[in-house]
């Protein structure tokens, strides 16, 4: 449901470490810069996407997952094209753990 | 109502509400607190939050610097989470909503997510509860550091519970208020012990894990005398107590009746019964039971809980402080510390972690390496000494070396007390512990070097058999009835006659009841004990002669065996006075 405030899209967790909670720390901390809300969902849960303790708790997941972010407010349009590629972007180099190793 | 049995140190019973002090595994239990506390505890929970938020922004800058950005920002990440709107918005709530103590109400959000992120399948995801039990940690310790500030203001009488205490945490209570104490851990020789002793309430160690299965506030009953906790008791448990505490308190008051009679034998041997002390306020529980003075007392609690070392004066305000409530014709020997260094900060000695701390760098050892810290305690002593009989006893020395460099010391301190003319005793007299094995083998040449030995029975069992007094798996070792003991104790006695010196007995042995015909058939004419002890002693003692106790001591001595010496001694104390034998 898009107001023509709200956007809404769909992203891939991209980072072989998932999305965790070093990347939600910088989701987080990106989407406080903007007035717009922004809320994160999956498997039809959905949490406060400025939060990081409600991230922790439901959307720790492993590459590969998909994430519906939506923002919704004046600045929703850059605010989500900003996390999305955040997401998209993110790898390991920034982790402090190595990759984890290949599911098997 | 659960019953939990452990390790009785310190007699009595009492009854009373619940105050757990967990502090290795921050579990806290549910507390309800009242409507009108509820904006108080609010703004515990806004002042930890705000803390531990600003401790981990200090941690994230200093790991990047000292590791890279990518590990510091772990650090940004707790920051992130211990600030965030949704944790403050549902722990509040609890408080709020549930009368839940900050404490608990932050453990129960965090566990919650905890739990919920457990389940997600591992392996996975680099993230893990872990995270979130290291904020769990980080809030509690803000909360719980001013809840233990708190614990020297107690509104309301306590029993304590808790793993384990801790010397300083013991200094900070305010002693007042707490009726009793039960821990997981601990031996009858801990820390616990000889504190709730010193303070003359019931105690129990050794309990194992029970910590968790409490909460603040539920009513206990810790009885000292059997070795039992008593959790959320029913009608019929709290009303027998009731009845066992008066029972326990008119047999006390039978014993009173002895404070002024003489501690002498049946025929006509005198013992010099003297009390152990860590508090100048103590000094009035040795007068109440008739002791000549204080035998051991111990100056820790002055270092303990303190930011700073004590300073001169601080020492000379505590033992003219016993010299006072002592009166004339008493006197006081003054053990100088006796602290490991992981006990306290010397601020000239960097923390080394010791791998053994019992056999490493602490008390006299310690002292002989901070001489400052050292000759401040004996210049007090020897500027008290101006003023009353006041005595100095070095703890822990192991050599003749050690010895003579203590003597050394001392004679310094003197030289420049004179030089200052500073008034002081120039007769003071000096002795040593005799607790480690290889000062009682080289008893003889001691005693040519000081006025007195006292002999540390905690301390020589603990290093003759190797045991730990605490640890619970080896504890079964640990008896000063043991033959081994018994042998160096007759050693140090038997030297101590040689040369002329005075030798009592200062451990927990010296005012066991069971022990004190053997002490006076071994040769021994002075004790020194906890003064709850005194009045039991003296009866014992008022009850045998000379000849029934070098009899039992004789006795015991042909025995192979510690449980051999420990029940042969029960029956004999039996035999003199029932009562005493548990």
């Amino acid at each position: 449901m898009e107001t023509p405030n709200t956007f809404q899209q769909t992203v891939r967790v991209t980072n072989p470490n998932g999305f965790h909670l070093r990347p939600m720390k910088d989701f987080v901390e990106l989407a406080r810069r903007y007035q717009c809300s922004v809320k994160v969902s999956r498997h039809g849960r959905s949490v406060d996407g400025k939060s990081i303790f409600e991230l922790m708790g439901s959307m720790l997941v492993p590459q590969g997952s998909e994430l519906q972010v939506e923002a919704s407010g004046p600045d929703a349009r850059e605010a989500l094209a900003a996390l999305v590629d955040l997401v998209e972007k993110s790898t390991t180099a920034d982790d402090p753990e190595p990759p984890l190793p290949p599911k098997g | 109502m659960e019953i939990k049995r452990g390790i009785p140190v310190s007699p009595g019973v009492a009854i009373g509400p619940a105050l757990v002090l967990d502090t290795e595994w921050f579990r806290i239990p549910q507390r309800a607190i009242a409507p009108e506390a509820v904006p108080e505890e609010l703004g515990r929970l806004r002042d930890a939050l705000a803390a531990a938020a600003v401790a981990a922004r200090e941690q994230q800058q200093t790991i990047t610097e000292r590791l890279g950005k990518q590990y510091g920002a772990v650090f940004g990440a707790h920051a992130l989470l211990v600030e965030d709107p949704s944790l403050t918005r549902e722990v509040e709530a609890l408080i709020k909503e549930q009368r839940f103590a900050a404490e608990y109400a932050v453990s129960r959000v965090i566990r919650r997510y905890a739990k919920a992120m457990e389940s997600i399948e591992r392996g996975h995801l680099s993230t893990r509860a872990a995270d979130l039990f290291d904020i769990e940690r980080a809030v509690l310790e803000h909360l719980l550091g001013q809840r233990r500030e708190a614990l020297r203001n107690l509104q309301e009488p306590v029993v304590i519970l808790a793993h384990d205490l801790t010397p300083s945490e013991t200094a900070a209570l305010d002693r007042t208020r707490v009726h009793a104490f039960a821990t997981e851990a601990g031996g009858r020789a801990s820390h616990t012990a000889i504190m709730a002793a010193g303070m003359e309430i019931p105690a129990v160690v050794g309990l194992g894990k029970f910590v968790t299965d409490v909460s603040g506030g539920d009513t206990v009953i810790v009885d000292g005398n059997r070795g039992v906790l008593i959790l959320n008791p029913d009608a019929e448990t709290l009303e027998r107590y009731e009845a066992t505490r008066a029972t326990f308190c008119r047999f006390k008051s039978t014993l009173v009746g002895l404070r002024d009679l003489p501690a002498v034998t049946k025929d006509g041997t005198c013992v010099t019964l003297l009390g152990n002390i860590e508090f100048p306020t103590e000094v009035a529980h040795c007068l109440e039971r008739g002791a000549a003075g204080v035998g051991l007392y111990r100056t820790e609690f002055l270092y303990l809980g303190k930011e700073k070392d004590p300073t001169e004066e601080e020492h000379l305000d505590a033992y003219l402080a016993v010299l006072r409530a002592l009166g004339p014709g008493k006197w006081v020997v003054v053990r100088t510390l006796d602290l490991g260094a992981d006990k306290f900060t010397v601020k000239s000695e960097p923390a080394v972690h010791e791998r053994n701390p019992s056999l490493g760098l602490r008390s006299v050892r310690l002292c002989l390496r901070n001489l400052t810290l050292f000759k401040t305690q004996m210049r007090a002593i020897l500027r008290a000494s101006a003023l009353g009989d006041v005595r100095i006893m070095f703890p822990m020395v192991s050599t003749l070396l050690e010895l003579r460099q203590c003597k050394m010391i001392l004679a310094e301190v003197k030289e420049d007390l004179e030089e200052e003319g500073v008034a002081f005793n120039r007769d003071l007299p000096v002795g040593t512990m005799i607790e480690v094995p290889a000062a009682a083998l080289m008893a003889e040449q001691m005693a040519r070097e000081v006025d007195f030995f006292s002999i540390g029975t905690n301390d020589l069992t603990q290093y003759t058999l190797a045991a730990d007094r605490t640890n619970e798996n080896v504890a079964m070792l640990y008896t000063p009835g043991d033959p081994a003991v018994l042998r160096l104790i007759e050693m140090v006695v038997k030297a101590a006659k040689v040369h002329d010196v005075e030798v009592n007995v200062c451990g927990e042995m010296s005012g066991d009841p069971i022990y004190t015909m053997l002490l006076l058939g071994l040769g021994l004419r002075q004790l020194s004990v906890t003064p709850h002890n005194i009045p039991e002693v003296k009866k014992i003692i008022r009850s045998v002669t000379l000849d029934d106790a070098t009899q039992v001591a004789q006795e015991a001595m042909r025995l192979e065996t510690a449980r051999d010496v420990n029940n042969y001694l029960r029956e004999q104390t039996r035999r003199v006075l029932p009562e005493a034998v548990n």
